[in-house]
């Protein structure tokens, strides 16, 4: 029975190819209990996020835009089809988001491990202190549903900054590169704080972050500003 | 009589809009009558620090079950509606007291705390009495005359649904928001806006309208109970729909030409 359905399941994937999957989550779902509890991964990873891909797949079918990479289907409609770019940017975000997180992160980054973001923290924002207080208050802030942002140049200096809806650093102005988000609609954090979004962000800055993942795309950032130079 | 005051009062773009203040309700009579003592007191103490507060709802918190869950009404009503009270008192410190209604028409330019925290306290106000129990809301009706307007505007009360149903999808609202039935210079309209803006508001719609129903669309009005199933959401709240205020909400927005006043 188990390999009837999965064979059904591999020929309907083979007979309409999407343009983007749901990339399953990072970690398992009872991974971030109880700063996040398995309902709420649950219900956020295979309900809303499932959504948006399942739409996005829906609205590119047949167009030019069919198969492309997501990064490119979110710049390309941007100014030109909000429900695309809507689903678009809210694939590509929640995918961002669930790498952003681990069990046992978050805190200051490792000096030792790495260094090239302690550096880039402490240039950009004076020390982790403040960059935690603006990335708190930037997540705080962002009135109804949105994201916060630690995003770099392609030299790595670093800022913090918030979007509404699905809007995405990558395409807003200034068009910078993403290295950190946390998720700010209410469905992220409402089943496990209610309305106590400050409480909620907290907890992902102190035990969240997965600051190999963060370290990673500063590096790509700034390799990208070389090839950029190049 | 009143449309001579409410138009020397506002000088506004269109015919409609200029028509969105009220000088004759007792909210405004209220507000001259605070502004006195406020001028008689001045110099003992500073202007009133509080001038907005969450009404108490008309029924318990458990009174919308099952389709508003309690534990909702309570967060809904006691927490968020309490932020944006406390956002707006904050934010109108030590100035006039001006009756919330009329902080909506200009909210955009006098800034975020207005928009956001003003009009999270006018609408929630605004929702929480045009709501009932099922089984009193199941015994009220649209009066003739909203019926008729439904009717023209719409084809049926159905359609009005059916139409309004889909401008609350979350693809339609996209985030937070809400979805308004208004009555415009055309008749009623159907609109979603986005975060608390409403279309009292210069700005948010083409023309200034009146709301006469209302729905928070917000995940925090149902994800408790609901989740991501906000269209189950929507269709349930048909139950607790109370006809007969928004008849009178009706009524009360063609004859002045105004929104409707909301307590708090
Ligand atoms: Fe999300
Ligand atoms: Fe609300």
């Amino acid at each position: 029975m188990q390999q009837i359905i999965s064979l059904l399941s591999i020929f309907a994937v083979a007979a309409h190819a999407a343009t983007y999957d749901l990339p399953p989550l990072p970690f398992g779902l009872s991974a971030l209990k109880p700063m996040i509890s398995k309902n709420t991964l649950q219900i956020h990873h295979g309900k809303h996020h499932a959504k948006y891909v399942d739409t996005l797949n829906s609205l590119v079918a047949g167009t030019h835009l069919e198969n492309q990479p997501l990064e490119t289907i979110i710049k390309e409609s941007y100014k030109s089809n909000k429900s695309i770019f809507n689903n678009a940017a809210q694939a590509w975000n929640h995918s961002f988001y669930w790498q952003c997180m681990k069990a046992k992160g978050g805190g200051t980054p490792d000096e030792s491990s790495h260094k090239q973001l302690c550096d880039k923290i402490n240039a950009s924002f004076g020390s982790y202190a403040n960059f935690r207080k603006q990335f708190a208050e930037a997540a705080n802030t962002a009135f109804g549903s949105g994201w916060a942002w630690l995003v770099s140049d392609r030299k790595g200096n670093l800022s913090v900054t918030k979007t509404i809806g699905a809007e995405n650093p990558m395409v807003a102005s200034g068009r910078l590169i993403p290295i950190l988000t946390c998720d700010v609609w209410e469905h992220a954090y409402y089943l496990d704080y209610a309305n106590l979004r400050p409480t909620y962000v907290d907890t992902f800055l102190e035990k969240l972050v997965n600051w190999e993942f963060v370290a990673e795309n500063l590096e790509r950032a700034m390799d990208s500003g070389r090839n950029w130079s190049c | 009589m009143k449309l001579a005051i409410s138009a020397a009062l506002v000088g506004s773009a269109s015919a409609w809009s200029t028509l969105t203040m009220k000088a004759q309700t007792p909210n405004s009579r209220r507000n001259i009558l605070q502004k006195g003592a406020a001028i008689a007191t001045a110099i003992a103490a500073p202007a009133a620090a509080n001038a907005y507060a969450v009404p108490d709802l008309l029924y318990p918190f458990e009174a919308l079950e099952p389709y508003i869950d309690a534990p909702t009404m309570k967060i809904h009503h006691d927490k968020h509606h309490g932020t944006y009270v406390a956002n707006i008192n904050k934010a109108t410190e030590g100035k006039d007291e001006v009756d919330i209604l009329e902080l909506q028409l200009n909210a955009l330019e006098a800034g975020p705390a207005y928009r956001n925290s003003g009009g999270g306290h006018y609408n929630h106000a605004f929702f929480w009495d045009e709501m009932a129990p099922p089984d009193e809301a199941k015994k009220t009706k649209p009066s003739a005359e909203l019926e008729a307007a439904i009717d023209k505007a719409f084809g049926s009360l159905d359609d009005m649904k059916a139409k309004f149903e889909a401008q609350a999808a979350p693809g339609a609202v996209f985030g937070s928001g809400w979805v308004w039935i208004c009555a415009s210079s055309d008749g009623l309209k159907l609109v979603g806006t986005p975060n608390q803006d409403n279309p009292l508001m210069k700005g948010v719609t083409d023309e200034v309208m009146f709301p006469i129903l209302g729905l928070d669309v917000w995940e925090h009005a149902y994800y408790l109970k609901y989740q991501n199933r906000r269209p189950e959401y929507v269709s349930n709240w048909w139950n607790v729909v109370n006809w007969d205020k928004v008849s009178e909400n009706y009524a009360y927005v063609t004859e002045n030409k105004a929104g409707v006043p909301v307590r708090g």
